[in-house]
């Protein structure tokens, strides 16, 4: 700067002045792009990235607890978790599994109702575009399909391991009810998707699964005590699954809200539930240390409900 | 007739079967899996039991174990490694799966042509295969209902509260074994039965044979009293009715009988299982009625699953009771 030269004589010219402040300005920009170079090596320090992340990403403990407490996604999980939980054999990651593929279904469900829609006179066609003419189309319903069969054989195999581990006793007794319903779910999920092609595989399955609907006892007309309660094919509960007394563009309507609303909201929230409860209930149940016979207590009446705190475990 | 290779390929090929074919390797291996560290675990119980000093000091697992490491480690990076590890490798193997296998689509729907055999998709031939033994409101209603209700129920019907958080086989023999029974041994073979042998017109086609849409089945299905040769026309002047309705109502009387007897013997045998040794009789013990009478009747419905379809299976018998207004 002109002022602090030190050598007493200012410069007067403007062109000169402008000259001067021109150079100290060139001086600090590239001060400053090399200090923001040096800054894009370490990302982490970056005020967007600290915005973002709220914490460093180092091996410090309190850090590594932050990273996951402090992330919304993340936060399902507790900071700690038992040492032994985290191997694969345990748990078999059947519920993380089946947690991933229902994120997968989304995903790709989405991006097929953008090619889809439930009449008659466009479903069929719209499967057709999508395998021959949309890109990737196929590719997209391919997986959509095989994720929905995964998604169940994954959604049992993980029921399979929450009995071997023998974790629906207490205190999870209501979280495997959760999942109960959860499976149901699931499998509802996969079976009103069948129909939305529109094809033979799908109308047939359908009919022959709404077919059992007409024998409910009481509330079908041709279950037990149907007719007696005045069920004819025009008012029972299959007409109300259908929408009609035959499996026609009411019910591929109905399939498709069933599908693509209704039941994965349901099922978002119970997962919702389910989780919360795993948490709720002190995490993951192993792997436990073994238990011996001798040392089962007497069952004490009314049983005590055992709560944790949040964060633990 | 030869054996009909292209026949099981067919099936077992049908994109749509793809799972079920999986799931037949999968249940086994995990079944192993569970049972191999149950196992494990089961040869530490037993030191423990014998050993009381041991029982005190010993690390209760048979995971690797060293005083110095702390119990918990962090969800991040360890648990988490693991969780986005296991994601790609599922989406690999998922578009894997769908670059090299292409999901069904047939003509399109057609209400005057159908697809015999019309089958629901696969992991619902459990309950068409039912079809088969029960009227449709037991196999499509009631059964559905009562599996789901059975499944709910049995964190409070089972009383031992050994083996919470941990495999073990020889700490939960019965309940592991109901388990296996009712999940691989009635529900999986179901369905297998229903994907594989099962062919046109529902009828029973072993692996091999030829689907033959043309096949007649002579089998003519009995019912329990026409077995017994149950006549209750002599009635008709004791009741001033005619014939035909004394029949008809000897028939749904006679019917209780069976029905009776199966309840009883199931109720004992169920009852035998459960107090059989000196640890299930404790474990019976800790248990209040309600929850004893939830666990019997849960237990001899289940039972009443294989029974009815070795009588259709092997006896040709379809109902055990008839009445006017229901069969079973
Ligand atoms: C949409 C289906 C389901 C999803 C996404 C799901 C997800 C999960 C996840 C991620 C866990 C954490 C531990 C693990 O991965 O094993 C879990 C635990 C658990 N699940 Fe599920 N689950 C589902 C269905 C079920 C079903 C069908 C059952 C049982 C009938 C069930 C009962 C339980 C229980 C009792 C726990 C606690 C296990 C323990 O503490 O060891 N869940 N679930």
């Amino acid at each position: 700067m002109p002022e602090e030269n030190g050598d007493g004589k200012s410069k007067t010219g403007v062109l000169e002045k402008a000259k001067d402040s021109a150079a100290a300005l060139r001086e600090t920009l590239t001060e400053k792009a090399k200090q923001q170079a040096t800054e894009l090596k370490e990302p982490e320090k970056t005020q967007l990235y600290r915005s973002i992340f709220r914490v460093k990403h180092d091996e410090e403990p309190r850090n590594r607890a932050l990273s996951v407490l402090s992330n919304v996604f993340f936060h399902l999980h507790p900071a700690k978790v038992n040492r032994d939980a985290t191997k694969y054999n345990f748990t078999w990651g059947m519920g993380g599994i089946t947690f991933y593929l229902f994120i997968v279904l989304t995903f790709t469900g989405v991006l097929l109702m953008f090619y889809y829609h439930p009449s008659k006179i466009q479903a069929f066609r719209d499967i057709l575009y999508l395998e021959n003419d949309v890109p990737f189309g196929k590719l997209l319903r391919n997986m959509h399909r095989w994720a929905a069969h995964l998604m169940i054989i994954a959604v049992w195999l993980h029921m399979f391991r929450v009995f071997m581990t023998g974790s629906y006793k207490r205190p999870r007794e209501f979280n495997w009810c959760v999942g109960v319903l959860l499976m149901v779910l699931t499998m509802l999920l996969s079976f009103t998707g069948y129909l939305l092609p529109d094809d033979q595989l799908g109308f047939w399955a359908v009919t022959v699964g709404t077919n059992m609907a007409r024998a409910t006892p009481l509330l079908g007309n041709e279950g037990p005590g149907g007719p007696q309660m005045g069920m004819t094919p025009y008012n029972d509960v299959r007409f109300a699954l259908l929408g009609g007394s035959i499996v026609d563009a009411n019910a591929l309507l109905r399939a498709y809200i069933w599908h693509c609303i209704a039941i994965p909201l349901i099922v978002a929230i119970f997962l919702g539930v389910h989780f919360w409860r795993v948490r709720k209930d002190g995490g993951i149940s192993g792997p436990a240390p073994v238990m011996l016979e001798s040392e089962i207590k007497e069952e004490r009446s009314p049983r005590p409900v055992i709560l944790r705190p949040s964060g633990m475990g | 007739m030869p054996f009909d290779w292209r026949q099981i390929w067919e099936v077992a090929s049908a994109p749509d079967n793809v799972p079920i074919v999986a799931l037949l390797f999968l249940a086994p291996f995990y079944m192993w899996y569970a049972l191999r560290q149950g196992i494990a675990n089961d040869k530490l119980i037993a030191i423990l039991e014998s050993d009381a000093q041991a029982a005190k000091t010993k690390y209760r697992k048979t995971q690797e174990w060293d005083p110095k490491w702390e119990r918990e480690v962090h969800t991040w990076p360890y648990l988490m490694r693991m969780e986005f590890l296991v994601a790609i490798l599922v989406t690999v193997l998922l578009m894997a799966w769908s670059l090299t296998l292409n999901a069904p689509l047939e003509e399109p729907a057609n209400p005057n042509v159908t697809m015999n055999p019309a089958k629901a998709p696969w992991y619902f031939l459990g309950l068409q295969e039912m079809l088969v033994y029960f009227d449709p409101w037991i196999a499509g209603v009631v059964m559905p209902t009562l599996i789901i209700v059975g499944l709910m129920v049995i964190p409070y019907i089972d009383s031992n509260p050994l083996g919470n958080g941990y495999y073990t086989y020889k700490q939960r023999r019965f309940s592991i074994w109901t388990f296996l029974v009712g999940f691989i041994g009635l529900w999986v073979l179901m369905i297998v039965i229903g994907t594989f042998i099962r062919g046109p017109g529902w009828m029973w086609f072993w692996p091999g044979q030829t689907w033959d849409a043309e096949r007649v089945d002579y089998a003519v299905n009995r019912n329990l009293d026409q077995v017994f040769g149950i006549d209750g026309s002599w009635l008709a002047p004791i009741f001033h009715t005619t014939k035909d309705q004394a029949a008809i109502w000897a028939r749904a009387i006679f019917g209780i009988f069976p029905l009776v007897i199966f309840f009883i013997v199931a109720a004992i045998l169920v009852h035998w299982v459960c107090t059989r040794t000196e640890f299930s009789k404790k474990i019976y013990k800790r248990m209040s009625l309600l929850q004893l009478v939830t666990m019997y009747t849960f237990l001899i419905l289940m039972l009443s699953l294989p029974i009815k379809i070795l009588l259709r299976l092997v006896f040709t018998i379809k109902y055990i009771w008839v009445t006017p207004w229901f069969s079973i």
